[in-house]
């Protein structure tokens, strides 16, 4: 018998400390795997946020950097902008890519800037406790939204891929999720396609995650990831958002 | 090399084109404008070199770091309310000892403030300014030569020291036009640092953070930069003495300030008065010990400051309870004469029975 | 196609995933507790794995290598 899977070779053999069923790990690993199939680990430079995910560099066997929270975009165009050769990607939560870090987000795709966002959706702020994100559903309970999220009071939950699809600087947006072994390897799909696109010199991308959190959906992890397709997923559509990968740069 | 004529906003951008600054990140606010668009103009086409006008202050500053820990010179400039904007990543920047440039050419505050010239960051630039425990390095220049001159000295304290260094200036000095003389020309290919993130070939992956969920590892990072911190005091202080020698009164000031005082000390020497001016240029490190050393000789100062008084609790802490200290400030923008001043430093001369 | 796996039972957080998305229901949470305080889980090799990598695919603690031949 031959094995089949493995670790990946950009996946440090460190123990996570993210909660049992979390998407995280998943994430990372597909990601990684990516990073191994496109031969790029020694380009990489990764640009984790504040959250539960602020250790990535424990994880990700290539350079990366802090950052401020909802500016890992900002820090991905200066990093692009000094050395257009490596290959830049930003892992961001909810609250760091679409409440604080709108701006620089929106910007970073509007001026089409070569870099990759992994945008992880798990509608809740985790490491701080569970508040309410952006993309809080509706009726949904969070520590700061005790009564249910109210659309009068707290609006609805926001759609960053599709706005982000709507700036002309997006060369491929997708959402995907990683509750299932046919979603996972979708969602892998979609991560190899981003970084190829980058590669390629084609402009921002984005690929949206749909991630379960147990902890704070206060469910088990089975349930969890039964919710993001019973729940997230019908609020969240996965697919392909946009793809203009095949256009000639001719703007 | 020939003398030219130049604003103080342009000869900024000039001498940092001129240090190797191979990245600059701004966000248009009055009085600097002149200085990110002579950035647009001369560096966004220089090979290998990028501009970007940021969609704000923050994304500049964060820029900035992104560009540093890729291990290029990187500079950004703002004018008060924008340098506020930009604390946190300046914390960010010195927590990860990353090397970086700011320009403040300040204005009047607080608040939307004022677009006139104005000294009233300068707790701000030397107190550290955001959270956390750290100083950054101030330089104060007081003409358009000694900014195009400390523009390139903070690029090389930046990359000697991985500590950010603020050039302090004012919008008056950005819009004056002084003649000046570059002292170096620009490299062919921006230089790149060794220690640079730029992809892990060929060497393990690094990372660069600030956060640990470990205390003592955050006490030790403090206390490597407290000792940092104090070669620095030792190192790097700068400053001028003005007619100090036999001087019955010293004016301390710093920037425009200064250089209006010195209009003002001049006339005063002519009418016999025996005035002289000390002004820092490394607003921190401040020049301490030498500050004191003038108090051997000379038992009153005055402080001059376009602010409520700022720099005249430094001048209190390092004459350590000597000296007779006066203040005279303006703050909100309002800029004085040179004849007020003149008003001023001689009235108390008199009050002071000096002779 | 015959296939195994190999759980690796100290880094299993028993989330329990792969115990949900196994076809063949070869896994199961036990009752014995790893050094880190989670119940692991544990492969039940009755020879009808077929190394399909579902487990695997899914387990966020990359915590298992499968074998196909």
């Amino acid at each position: 018998m031959e094995k089949i899977f493995s670790h990946p070779t950009s996946l440090k053999k460190a123990v996570f400390h993210y909660c049992p069923g979390c998407g995280h790990s998943i994430i990372h690993r597909i990601t990684c795997e990516v990073i191994d199939e496109l031969g790029i680990q020694d380009r990489a430079i990764g640009v984790p946020p504040p959250g539960c995910s602020v250790f990535a560099y424990y994880y990700f066997d290539v350079d990366m950097v802090e950052s401020a929270h909802g500016r890992g975009a900002a820090v991905a165009t200066g990093i692009k902008r000094a050395n257009p050769d490596s290959i830049v990607f930003t892992y961001q939560g909810d609250g760091d890519l679409a409440a604080i870090g709108t701006t620089e987000t929106l910007h970073a795709a509007n001026r089409g800037e070569n870099i990759t966002a992994i945008f992880i959706n798990n509608a809740v702020y985790g490491m701080t406790g569970g508040q309410m994100a952006p993309t809080t559903m509706l009726n949904m309970k969070t520590t700061t939204s005790p009564f249910g999220r109210d659309a009068r009071l707290e609006g609805h939950p926001i759609k960053m891929s599709e706005i982000l699809a709507q700036v002309q600087g997006t060369c491929y947006v997708e959402r995907v999720a990683v509750n299932s072994p046919a979603n996972i390897r979708k969602a892998k799909k979609a991560l190899k396609k981003a970084f190829q696109s980058q590669i390629d010199g084609k402009g921002y991308s984005l690929v949206e995650i749909l991630s379960p959190c147990p902890t704070n959906w206060k469910m088990n992890p089975v349930q969890s990831w039964q919710w993001v397709d019973d729940v997230m997923s019908k609020e969240f559509p996965l697919g392909l958002i946009k793809d203009t990968t095949d256009k000639k740069d001719a703007d | 090399m020939a003398k030219v004529l130049m604003t103080g906003n342009a000869a900024i951008g000039e001498a940092a084109i001129r240090a190797g600054c191979q990245s600059y990140f701004g966000y248009p606010i009055t009085p600097q404008n002149e200085l990110t668009e002579y950035m647009a103009a001369h560096l966004s086409r220089r090979p290998g070199c990028s501009f970007v006008q940021a969609e704000s202050e923050i994304a500049a500053i964060n820029m900035v770091y992104g560009a540093s820990v890729a291990g290029v010179r990187a500079m950004t400039s703002s004018s008060s309310p924008g340098i506020s904007l930009k604390q946190e990543g300046i914390s960010y920047l010195a927590a990860c000892q990353l090397p970086a440039v700011i320009v403040n050419m300040s204005r009047g505050g607080p608040g939307l403030g004022s677009i006139s010239a104005s000294q009233s960051d300068y707790f701000q630039s030397t107190r550290g300014g955001g959270h956390g425990d750290y100083r950054t390095i101030v330089l104060g220049p007081a003409s358009v030569q000694e900014l195009a001159d400390l523009t390139h000295h903070a690029f090389e304290l930046t990359d000697k020291y991985f500590i950010p260094v603020i050039i302090l200036g004012d919008g008056m000095l950005g819009q004056m036009m002084e003649p000046l003389e570059f002292k170096h020309e620009a490299p062919d290919v921006p230089p790149v640092r060794q220690d640079a993130l730029r992809g892990a070939k060929g060497r393990p992956s690094k990372f660069v953070r600030t956060f640990t969920s470990h205390p003592p590892d955050l006490e030790e990072v403090n206390w490597s930069l407290f000792r940092r911190y104090q070669l620095l005091q030792k190192q790097e202080v700068m400053w001028e003495n003005y007619m100090t020698e036999d001087a019955r009164l010293i004016v301390t000031a710093f920037g425009i300030a200064a250089r209006i005082a010195k209009g003002a000390i001049k006339q005063a020497r002519a009418m016999g008065l025996k005035i002289g001016m000390f002004r820092p240029i490394t607003l921190w490190p401040f020049p301490s010990e030498q500050l004191k050393e003038l108090a051997k000789t000379t038992k009153y100062f005055l402080d001059f400051e376009m602010n409520m008084g700022q720099m005249i609790e430094d001048v209190r802490l390092s004459l350590e309870g000597q000296g007779d200290i006066s203040f005279h400030g303006r703050p909100g923008g309002v800029i004085p004469t040179p004849s007020e001043v003149l008003r001023i430093i001689t009235r108390i001369y008199h009050q002071k029975g000096l002779n | 196609m015959k296939g195994r796996i190999e759980i690796n039972r100290e880094l299993c957080k028993g989330c329990g995933i792969c115990v949900f998305f196994c076809p063949k229901k070869l896994i199961t949470l036990s009752d014995q507790l790893n050094a880190a305080g989670y119940l692991h889980t544990v492969f039940e090799d009755t020879g009808t794995c077929t190394g399909c990598a579902t487990c695997a695919v899914v387990c966020p603690e990359v915590a298992i290598e499968v074998y196909r031949g």
